[in-house]
């Protein structure tokens, strides 16, 4: 194969920096995000087209075959997911790329005497790894093949402390000596790093984790950049570690939590404290028809979903439920909580998917002096969102997030599986207050029955 | 590339990703990290130049394994954007005009 001038590949793969950085302002606003998607998905195939021309390549038939498999599987699944299970999918393609990222500088070692470029690889492998197997756990979480409660034992902040120090050790002997042996240690130290620093993450925070770990990643594709002596590696992944950075600290000020406090929270105590007991305190419970007559006889009707609407499909049926309730000339909004779903910003594409209007989408800044005029606030399978734990319990694991103000509203109707705690393990007291209302049962399943209720009425 | 050339790069590169995303809505949080997490898919490039100078049958297995994997990273991250983003799309249709202040309601409340 004819190789194109070197001039040509830098010049080619500065387009496609430029075009990574066009797609992350892009990504900024809602306008041109989409369009700035695409041109990121432009920049990263120009690179990939220009690397295959740029050094002398064997192996090009199983190359291409990787990438068939790579994207025959990836594609598919990324299109077919549903927009609920999105974040656990986020978690696992970050976690290939850092182990990707890994395992390049682990075939590059072999290749470089160099102790600046052993520096990268380690460093590489080691946050390739972390990132690799934080991820796994995030992923476990989401996925709720474990629980989701923070995993915390005694001697684990020894332990962490004894693998961060022996991942140290592994990494100056790998850089001294060479060692693919060592290198595989400092994976493995990497790799239960990476366990051991998800673990003790609350079910409510792990988005956060991901984003963090997506920088993590960002910086471990930036360092086997270093290790390739490639421009375009360096960076794409500082870009991505960087932004990434940013991002990470933004999320956790929507929470009202400090990143520190989110991964070492645990670790401190007391933070997983108080949940576990569940209540057998009275609440008022009631039927889909009451709930009905509640709705369709306010005059303001405030809706907050919740994770467990999005996990019962619901949203489709809240949307028209909104509908049945503005053809009777009730006002209805939806409160949407910066952290709503389980990422920020999640619960927006989901009802966005289900064609709700963008005017009846409130965020929570602009709506929480509104409760006060609501008549019913409906929260549809939300829990940590609403609870006034976060306002009054010092100890609690969510104190200091910002809530809605649904305790303002004449009415309270909770559509729930059940009283147990949400996500983050954590009572909510507003169950129990008297102006509040239970509906139990699965939330579409709920919200299908108001809606014939009210259609009824 | 010298050392320096490549830290000045990298150093620059830092300020651009976070000038880049300081003022972002926390509605498009979501996209955003995916749309990042796709970037990093990248390290595809790199696992190519490896996989493309291997010898050894093993070294090319790991290295194809990491083909693989970054592709994963890369497709599947775009794909998954770009579905999110798709959703946004069919919201501005509906209500053109009065996107671009709600946004900026949020941006402020996403950033404080």
């Amino acid at each position: 194969m004819t190789l194109i001038d070197p001039v040509w590949t830098s010049l080619l793969y500065l387009a496609a920096a430029v075009c990574f950085i066009l797609a992350l302002k892009g990504l900024n606003s809602p306008r041109t995000a989409r369009r700035g998607n695409l041109v990121g998905a432009f920049g990263a195939a120009l690179a990939v087209a220009t690397v295959f021309f740029s050094v002398k390549m064997d192996n090009v038939p199983w190359i291409l075959g990787a990438m068939v498999v790579g994207s025959g599987v990836a594609a598919p699944v990324a299109r077919q997911v549903k927009m609920t299970q999105m974040p656990q999918l986020v978690a696992l393609f970050n976690g290939v790329g850092g182990g990707a990222a890994a395992l390049v500088a682990l075939l590059e070692l072999g290749h470089t005497e160099d102790a600046a470029v052993r520096v990268a690889i380690v460093f590489t492998l080691l946050v390739g790894a972390v990132s690799f197997a934080g991820s796994g756990i995030t992923f476990s979480k989401l996925q709720e093949l474990m629980t989701t409660r923070p995993v915390v034992f005694p001697g684990l902040p020894p332990l962490m402390a004894a693998v961060l120090l022996a991942a140290v050790a592994a990494a100056v002997g790998v850089v001294f000596s060479g060692s693919l042996t060592l290198a595989l240690v400092l994976v493995l130290l990497g790799l239960a790093a990476g366990v051991l620093l998800v673990l003790p993450v609350g079910g409510a925070d792990v988005p956060i984790v991901i984003s963090l770990l997506n920088a993590f990643t960002g910086l471990a594709v930036a360092a086997s950049g270093l290790v390739l002596g490639n421009v375009l590696l360096v960076v794409a992944g500082t870009l991505v570690g960087a932004s990434g950075t940013i991002l990470t600290r933004a999320m956790a000020a929507a929470m009202g939590r400090s990143v520190a406090g989110i991964l070492f929270g645990a670790f401190r105590g007391g933070s997983t404290a108080g949940s576990t007991a569940v209540s057998d305190r009275p609440v008022r419970s009631s039927s889909a028809e009451d709930v009905a007559v509640l709705l369709g006889y306010a005059q303001r009707v405030i809706i907050v979903p919740g994770y467990g609407l999005a996990v019962a499909q619901g949203q489709h049926t809240a949307a028209e439920l909104a509908l049945a309730l503005e053809e009777r000339g009730i006002d209805v909004d939806f409160a949407i909580h910066p952290v709503a779903g389980r990422m920020p910003g999640h619960m927006n594409v989901l009802l966005a998917e289900a064609n709700v209007p963008y005017e009846s989408l409130k965020e929570m800044a602009e709506i929480n002096s509104e409760f006060r005029t609501a008549d019913v606030a409906l929260v549809v399978g939300a829990n940590d969102v609403v609870n006034p734990a976060a306002k009054t319990t010092a100890g609690s694991p969510i104190y200091g997030m910002p809530i809605l103000e649904v305790a303002d509203a004449r009415q309270v109707v909770f559509l729930k599986r059940s009283t147990r705690p949400g996500f983050a393990g954590i009572e909510n007291d507003l169950m129990y207050e008297p102006q509040t209302t239970l509906l139990f049962g699965d939330a579409k399943d709920s919200l299908t029955k108001v809606l014939s209720a009210v259609k009824a009425l | 590339m010298d050392g320096i050339a490549l830290l000045t790069i990298t150093v620059l590169a830092v300020f651009v990703g976070f000038e880049v995303v300081s003022k972002v809505s926390s509605t498009l949080h979501t996209p955003l990290m995916s749309g990042a997490n796709a970037i990093h898919g990248i390290i595809l490039v790199g696992a190519i130049i490896v996989a493309g100078q291997a010898s050894d049958p093993w070294v090319l297995a790991v290295a194809l394994l990491a083909v693989v994997l970054a592709t994963a990273n890369l497709v599947g991250g775009f794909v998954v954007t770009d579905r999110m983003l798709e959703m946004f799309r069919g919201r501005k249709k509906q209500l053109p005009a009065k996107k671009p202040e709600a946004v900026d309601a949020k941006a402020k409340e996403g950033t404080r």
